[in-house]
């Protein structure tokens, strides 16, 4: 291992632009003649709009244009995955306008923008402008929203229904639970998340006159994306007049993935006011507009034999889409829920039937994990369950349903084939590091102090880097799931690598950069990583799914593979040699067997410089571009184990030790791989006690800003004892499987299940997250002074 | 936010005369609150009058058996005061605890106390440990200034110049925060001064208020059991997504409890 190369903790590169106050963030950038947009957004959850009177805004001091709904005929915001249900039909696809056309369906829905010199102006603009609503009865909650008789959101969605969706063999599972010796069931909720990324969104909408061309600046996780959809589908602009560019984002956690009206509206505005137009969201439209996560309701069963061995899962979810569909909302409770509920384990039959719904609330969309912590909380939190219900020790129970080591590729009955994987060791790595052994101990030293001690494993396999396209394709998917790389040898032989992932704090300037330094054998200071300006990079899908390093990093691998191989023919030309006798290693080609080799650099220039070079058989240049279409996903899997202590007297929960061992294939960066699995499991632990989008019945967020939804704080998290174990992904070159999301899935069962069992003593059964306070005092006085609760 | 004027007072009768002469004007003290409320155009004020510029209001001395601390003193000057910490420690724990750093860098007492959250920590010092609030044109009984939610005796043209504090034999504040603003779901701060035990409770009802069952109960045995049977009614109590007023109920026991163990 080199001190730059594959494996070696370096230091992050881009990080001294950001500590230092010098990234540039969409916000900070400012275009000469820029105006400000501001909009106007529902008060209402649900009403028609009679009127909307803009002719005052329009007048105020500073206003250059308003535009309402009616004054903005483009196209719906598109959603880029189409579900089939159970009988055929394709789902429900209601129009999701930019700017609310006669109807407002959710708190923050927008309906007009004014443009003016100042954000101020175009604010006091906005309170001119005169809206005449009829409110409509709104519904929030998925389960409600399906009922007959509940308030109807679309014309084209009836019940609100978007889709009746299955996966699974019905008729075994059913046979499997005729002939089970035990049956677990499950009632449980994931609950609704606020992304919550650092840096609000924005955006800067500009035209060119001259050529005709748009630029959009926008804090996206995945630009080509954006100008595909905005300009095939809204706006109607030809891919080559339309240039997004993603600077420096600051955070995104999924939010970041979708195509928003603010996005379009300021594209499509600039040319009508000549001038670029800002928008940036305040945190409270971040609340109000930003895509929030998970909001499932789930009924699960487990069917057992008498020896604890799994026979079948049956599980029937309900979830919350919000108003509308986000980009790719339909995806989420559906392939990337339903295939992952086999879990670590070899259960041979599952079935899931998920129904979405429209409700009146802000749209849902994947948030870090995306799914899969949904399908990881339901199957952690059931085999705990079981394990309490049957007396059997949980890491037993996991030990004798995981899938056998021997056993890869295996075939789920979900659909998904897992290429490798190691569950036993990640389980005993993690059960040691965290002395589970010891825990009666702790737990009997925490009852002297009065507290309630409970220990708690969540094992967890995830589907990274989500592929291949042609199979996505078949499944309702409407892009590819490829990624590109080009790799641009510089005629002095250092490098830009165009990556068409995206880096929003994940950290690929070092990662990539190790990438080409292990390669190609240079100094990671002529090794520049650029991402996130379409009208740089060839073309790409972005940043999410944990999929840059499997996906991204793969078609790096295959470019440099291709500049190798042009590379080695320049060479034997030099060397006066045989191709097939060059060898490349350390930055040298040389002639195998020999001492005879020229540096990389020197090839590099002969490429430009083509003035004793095979001319005739070779163009000149050392410039390559791949595109790498997976063949699967990556299976990144992995054991967490959490210690919480629980405070008799209110109820608080405190996380006092969390552990996690994963497999996320081979590691680059092993620092930044720590960091990733910190955040995720920040993230996690947040959702289990912590965070939840609380909506009133009439439809107010009313945990519409940090007063009120709570984030994990350091002061909330104990330090992390992580550590991983390799298994290697068979089908990529690299053998990495992702990490991004690993903590974020695995951390909420582990903290859940570690609660369960501080409270099993008591008799208390299962409790929903965020396990609050308030929740668990009740839960607490119920059982111990039933008069009090 | 709306546009304002902004005026820097150079006296505490410079703001008061600038306040006193225009209704829609504000004082501006730390603006914890008031900056954020601003910003979210939920006031519209004429003119702000900044109390920063004068020196007069800042400071802690101690004067004769009382901790007097200037209206303008942000809340890490009394949280890191030698003076508070050998008088009153109980006092430099709650202003330790109030909000986060931020907060802490940048609110000051008078703003607190003059803004009356239901939530706020320092109510229940002001109440608990009978301090009286000076002003510019009075002294007020703790008892007497806090009137109801964000309502005090402060008259329009009326400044807090400093709080004065006598200084207790015991004090202890215990309190359970709110987990996302880290104000007082529930905050007790109990005292014993001269004698007499004052029992004082932030966040768990729209003002704070004394709990005399427990103010009796301590009076007679100085002891976290003393009051452990001592319940508080849920009624009137706040309820929220937080806490319900059953839960906070409870809570001014278990904070109360805390509050005596912490004070010795």
């Amino acid at each position: 291992m080199s001190a730059t190369g594959i494996g070696a903790p370096v230091r992050r590169k881009e990080d001294s632009r950001f500590l230092t106050g010098r990234g540039t963030y969409t916000d900070d950038i400012n275009r000469p003649g820029q105006v400000h947009a501001f909009l106007l957004r529902s008060p209402h959850a649900h009403a028609e709009l009679r009127r909307v009177d803009t002719t005052s805004a329009k007048a105020a001091p500073g206003v250059l244009a308003v535009f309402a709904g009616a004054d903005m005929q483009v196209g719906g915001l598109p959603c880029g995955w189409l579900i089939h249900s159970k009988d055929g039909n394709p789902m429900a696809e209601p129009p999701h306008p930019v700017l609310a056309q006669g109807k407002v369906r959710h708190v923050g829905d927008p309906i007009a923008v004014v443009i003016a010199e100042t954000r101020a102006q175009a604010k006091d603009a906005a309170e001119l402008i005169v809206v005449d609503y009829q409110p409509l009865p709104a519904v929030v909650a998925g389960e409600d929203a399906l009922k007959p008789g509940a308030p109807q959101l679309h014309e084209q969605a009836k019940g609100n229904l978007c889709y009746d969706w299955h996966l699974g063999d019905k008729q075994a599972v059913d046979a499997a639970f005729a002939k089970a010796a035990h049956v677990t069931r499950l009632d449980i909720v994931n609950n609704r998340l606020v992304a919550n990324p650092m840096e609000p969104r924005a955006a800067i909408g500009e035209y060119d006159r001259a050529s005709g061309e748009y630029t959009l600046y926008t804090t996206s996780q995945n630009p080509h994306v954006i100008r595909l959809l905005m300009g095939a589908f809204v706006l109607q602009l030809p891919e080559h007049k339309l240039r997004v560019v993603a600077p420096d984002v600051g955070g995104g956690f999924g939010s970041k993935i979708y195509h928003y009206a603010e996005e379009a509206i300021v594209t499509w505005a600039a040319p009508h006011v000549g001038r670029p137009i800002k928008w940036t969201a305040e945190r409270g439209e971040s609340f109000a507009s930003d895509a929030q996560g998970r909001d499932h309701v789930t009924h699960a069963e487990l069917a057992l034999d008498k020896d604890g061995k799994f026979l079948a899962l049956r599980v029937a979810t309900i979830a919350n889409l919000g108003a509308y569909l986000s980009t790719f909302s339909t995806a989420i409770p559906t392939y990337l829920y339903g295939t992952l509920l086999a879990g670590t384990y070899t259960t041979p039959a599952v079935y899931v039937e998920v129904k979405s719904a429209f409700t009146n609330t802000v749209p849902v969309d994947a948030y870090r994990g995306a799914g899969r912590p949904e399908a990881c909380y339901v199957i952690e939190r059931i085999v705990d369950t079981a394990a309490r219900e049957l007396k059997i020790d949980p890491a037993e129970l996991r030990r004798r349903n995981f899938i056998p080591k021997d056993a890869y590729p295996y075939q789920t009955p979900v659909a998904l084939t897992y290429d490798s994987g190691d569950y036993f060791t990640t389980l005993d790595m993690a059960m040691k590091a965290a002395d589970y052994a010891g825990f009666a101990q702790r737990r009997e030293a925490a009852a002297k102090r009065g507290k309630l001690r409970g220990i708690g494993i969540a094992t967890y396999i995830e589907a990274c880097g989500i592929a291949p396209s042609a199979v996505a394709g078949a499944l309702g998917a409407r892009a590819g799931l490829y990624e590109t790389a080009e790799l641009r040898v510089h005629p002095t032989g250092s490098v830009t690598v165009f990556t068409g992932t995206h880096s929003h704090g994940q950290g690929h300037e070092t990662t990539f950069a190790q990438l080409v330094s292990d390669r190609l054998g240079l100094p990671l200071e002529m090794i520049d990583v650029v991402h996130g300006d379409t009208n740089k990079i060839p073309f790409g899908m972005g940043t999410y799914g944990s999929r840059s390093l499997p996906v991204g990093g793969s078609a790096l691998v295959k470019a440099m593979d291709k500049v190798v191989n042009k590379g080695k023919k320049i060479a034997a030309h030099l060397l006066e040699a045989a191709e097939a006798d060059i060898e490349f290693k350390d930055g040298k080609f040389s002639v195998a067997g020999t001492d005879r080799n020229v540096a990389f650099g020197q090839v590099a220039f002969a490429a430009y410089v083509p003035h004793n070079y095979p001319i005739e058989e070779l163009e000149p240049g050392l410039d390559e571009t791949a595109f790498y279409d997976p063949k699967n996903f990556t299976y990144p899997a992995g054991c967490h184990i959490a210690e919480i202590e629980i405070d008799r007297d209110t109820g608080d929960v405190a996380v006092v030790r969390f552990t996690a061992a994963d497999d996320f294939g081979r590691i680059i960066n092993p620092m930044i791989v720590e960091g990733q699995v910190h955040g995720g499991l920040a993230q996690g632990i947040g959702q289990a006690l912590y965070e939840n989008a609380v909506y009133s019945d009439d439809g107010q967020l009313v945990t519409g800003s940090f007063m009120d939804y709570c984030m994990p704080r350091a002061d909330n998290l104990p330090s992390f004892d992580v550590a991983t174990h390799a298994t290697l992904c068979t089908h990529n070159p690299l053998g990495v499987k992702g990490c991004g999301e690993a903590g974020a899935i695995g951390a909420p069962a582990a903290i859940m299940n570690a609660v369960a069992d501080a409270l099993a003593p008591l008799g208390i059964g299962s409790l929903d997250m965020p396990a609050t306070p308030e929740r668990i005092w009740r839960a607490i006085a119920a059982k111990t002074m039933p008069q009090a609760a | 936010m709306y546009n304002f004027e902004y005026r820097q007072a150079q006296s505490v009768a410079d703001a008061a005369k600038a306040v006193g002469a225009d209704e829609e004007a504000k004082l501006l003290a730390g603006g914890m609150t008031l900056i954020p409320t601003l910003k979210q155009r939920l006031a519209k004020p004429s003119d702000l009058i900044d109390l920063g510029g004068i020196a007069e209001l800042k400071g802690i001395k101690r004067e004769g058996n009382a901790v007097v601390i200037g209206a303008m003193t942000r809340h890490v000057e009394v949280a890191t005061s030698d003076v508070v910490k050998g008088a009153i420690p109980a006092l430099s724990h709650l202003a330790e605890g109030i909000g986060d750093p931020q907060v802490r860098n940048r609110g000051t007492i008078g703003g607190s106390i003059a803004n009356n959250d239901p939530a706020a920590d320092y109510p229940a010092a002001v109440l608990g440990l009978n301090a009286t609030v000076i002003t510019n044109k009075r002294r007020i009984a703790a008892d007497d200034f806090f009137k109801a939610m964000f309502e005090t005796a402060l008259a329009a043209d009326e400044i807090v110049t400093a709080v004065s504090f006598p200084v207790p034999e015991k004090a202890g504040y215990a309190k359970f925060p709110n987990p996302a603003s880290r104000y007082a779901v529930v905050g007790v701060l109990v005292a014993r001064t001269g004698g007499a035990v004052r029992v004082a409770v932030t966040g768990a009802g729209p003002v704070v208020f004394r709990q005399k069952e427990m103010e009796a109960a301590l009076g007679k045995s100085w002891s976290a059991d003393a009051i452990a049977g001592v319940k508080q009614s849920a009624g009137g109590l706040n309820s929220d997504i937080h806490a319900s007023a059953e839960y906070r109920a409870h809570l001014v026991t278990v904070m109360a409890k805390r509050a005596v163990a912490a004070a010795g």
